[in-house]
């Protein structure tokens, strides 16, 4: 009921305010259905939720200085974790010449690839949110950048860790134990106040966007242990690693063809691993003669920990592996179709199967605009066929539909 | 690229830059105009695009763009959409090459994602309008072959009327007449044919302002013949020479566009 009153007073807050100086955002409902009846105690079948994004931006100094605002809030009819809000941005951004310094929450993004964003490191995943893990929390940093004609150099500071957000115990996707966030560990002594450090250097040239980053910091991907609260009472506690992490990201356009690679080489308790995605997306522009683009969409996805990457092992005690990744040995294949119509509709669907038969996840997205100020969002989601002991098993009653429906101001 | 070479050369083979007086003349008048139009510098503008479908039905976008001129290279480009209000902040970064294919950013400010665009989408629609992305990117000589067609009177002024062939394979149109006065070299009218030859769409310029000596039409407007529907370009608050640098087309610069 606090978060009910939180977000009505954001709601009204915003309202009053849209029309005045740089003040815009996105203010909507979701429903949320799951095809199969809960497996868990305390979850459902049908979900609600309203939420609002309130933005700000002020600039000055010819665009030279900014601040910009963006901020979050959730209201969902059953999931606790899901009633939540965030400082999504908080920024002060200042250009001198050929250096940038941007201060405060951000979100940054890193990458190329399509079904798995694997370079992507900066902000943690607002899982609670959104389960695809593309929905982010706003991150403390201070960064430089620094703009030469070979290329850009940034720099990141991040003094505070942001911890990941799961669905509580009537949310849903969920694991058979609640993930316990009162019992969370850090491999940092300083725990959350650990400085992650980050470097990117990007550069662009002749059709060629290449990407080489480095961080050293806290894994935004907790390891879950269960823990043994008392007989037959089993939660799930985070357990954040100190992790170093070397990325590559490319891409090169040619013609109708974007090619794609992303790869990570990580050090996690003790050890390396690499996993890359690599393929590219074929753009059929005017396709049968509409004025829709098509897009063909391939990727390979590789973990060399094999198999071992996605298992799952919850039964105590727990094996001492990194977080486990549903893709090892998968190709995902993709549909893009962009109608390039008034209402700038879009659809996306993809399908990755594991190529050692352990499972296939399926998703479609579709967008369109509703007049000039209202948007609606379909999401489908799908998986099946993973063995018991794969991360994507705890998935496989989990196929759901969300509808979106947002006022943009 | 090997295919690339064949197609060339067959290309070459097809039409000849020195094919006739008519070609040269047609090459001469682009010439002429792309002379006329340097140095300019950099400019911005806001624009507002006006979406019309067949019943008349219309939808508005607001954008602001800035401009850059490279010597030796086609121009830089940056459009910021301001509506609607779910794409505001959206920003285009075009890079147009004289001989390689043109380069395109976009920056999608929901993820906060830099994506580069395939290179050949040109013949795309434009934000769902009737502009393709290849008739809003800066025209350079090189892009097309040019064939001198008559001189003629147009809206009472002498005017050359010549075709012209885009170079790239991923454009969607085989040729383009072009209705271009004679006193200023200002393109009045274009007329697009589609890869099946049939008039396609039609654009007239209007409300032409002198920037110093550098002309720019406020009033844009494509009429597509076949769908029935148009999308009228209004410019407003064009300023020249604003100090803009390549510094403001770099991706951090896309990124911070609001």
């Amino acid at each position: 009921m606090r978060y009910a009153c939180l977000f009505a007073a954001a709601l009204l807050g915003t309202v009053s305010v849209a029309h005045a100086g740089g003040w815009s955002g996105r203010a909507g409902a979701e429903a949320l259905h799951f095809w199969n009846a809960p497996e868990h105690v305390g979850q459902h079948q049908d979900y609600g939720s309203l939420f609002v994004e309130p933005k700000y931006n002020h600039e000055w100094d010819d665009g030279k200085q900014q601040f910009n605002f963006t901020g979050f809030a959730r209201w969902d009819s059953h999931d606790d974790e899901r009633r939540h809000a965030d400082i999504r941005e908080l920024e002060y951004l200042r250009v001198a010449g050929d250096v940038e310094l941007r201060l405060g929450v951000r979100k940054v993004f890193w990458g190329v690839t399509e079904a798995q964003h694997l370079v992507d490191i900066v902000n943690q995943s607002d899982l609670v949110d959104n389960p695809d893990g593309d929905t982010k929390l706003g991150q403390p940093m201070l960064n430089l950048a620094y703009v030469h004609q070979l290329g850009t150099l940034d720099l990141f500071l991040m003094p505070y860790f942001r911890e990941r957000t799961f669905p509580g115990v009537e949310g849903r996707p969920r694991f058979r134990f609640v993930v316990d966030d009162d019992l969370t560990t850090y491999e940092a002594s300083n725990e959350r106040r650990h400085l992650d450090v980050a470097t990117r250097w990007s550069m662009s040239q002749s059709g060629v966007d290449l990407g080489v980053s480095y961080f050293y910091g806290t894994a935004r991907a907790p390891r879950l242990l269960p823990r043994q609260l008392a007989p037959g009472r089993v939660v799930l506690a985070p357990r954040y690693d100190l992790i170093h992490q070397l990325g590559i990201d490319a891409s090169y356009a040619d013609g109708a063809m974007l090619w794609k690679y992303e790869s990570i080489s990580r050090k996690q308790i003790g050890e390396w691993h690499f996993a890359m995605s690599a393929g590219g997306e074929y753009t059929f522009s005017g396709a049968f003669g509409s004025t829709a683009d098509v897009g063909l969409l391939a990727e390979y996805l590789f973990d060399d920990r094999g198999e071992n990457a996605s298992q799952l092992d919850l039964t105590p005690p727990v094996a001492a592996t990194a977080p486990p990744s549903a893709f090892q040995n998968d190709v995902f294949v993709g549909l893009r179709v962009s109608f390039n119509d008034v209402q700038s509709s879009q659809i996306l669907a993809g399908l990755a199967s594991d190529l050692d038969g352990r499972g296939l996840t399926y998703s479609l997205k579709a967008e369109r605009r509703l007049g000039e100020t209202w948007k609606v969002n379909l999401e489908w989601r799908g998986y099946s066929g993973a063995p018991a002991d794969d991360v994507l098993h705890v998935l496989r009653n989990e196929d759901s539909v969300r509808l979106t429906l947002a006022r943009y101001f | 690229m090997f295919n690339r070479f064949i197609l060339l050369a067959a290309l070459v083979a097809a039409f000849p830059v020195h094919a006739g007086p008519a070609e040269d003349k047609g090459l001469v008048i682009a010439k002429e105009a792309d002379a006329r139009d340097r140095g300019w510098g950099d400019n911005t503008a806001d624009l507002t695009m006006l979406l019309k479908n067949k019943q008349g039905e219309t939808s508005t976008r607001d954008m602001r763009a800035k401009t850059l001129e490279t010597t030796g290279d086609g121009d830089k480009s940056l459009m910021v959409f301001d509506t609607p209000a779910d794409v505001k902040g959206t920003a285009l970064l075009s890079f147009s090459h004289k001989a390689a294919d043109d380069e395109q950013w976009l920056y999608l400010p929901a993820l906060k994602r830099v994506k580069r665009i395939a290179s050949d989408n040109k013949s795309g629609p434009f934000m769902g309008s009737e502009f393709a992305y290849e008739d809003i990117t800066s025209q350079e000589v090189e892009k097309y072959t040019y064939k001198w067609l008559r001189d003629e009177k147009f809206g009472g002024q002498d005017v050359f009327v010549f075709e012209r062939y885009p170079v790239s394979e991923g454009s969607g149109y085989t040729r383009q007449v072009v209705w271009m006065d004679k006193s200023a070299y200002r393109i009045h009218k274009i007329d697009y044919y589609d890869r099946k030859q049939a008039l396609l769409k039609s654009l007239t310029f209007k409300d032409y302002k002198a920037y110093g000596k550098y002309w720019r039409a406020s009033d844009m407007n494509m009429i597509n013949h076949q769908t029935g529907k148009s999308t009228q370009l209004v410019w407003k608050a064009y300023k020249f020479g604003t100090g803009l640098s390549a510094r403001d087309f770099d991706q951090n610069a896309l990124a911070r566009a609001r």
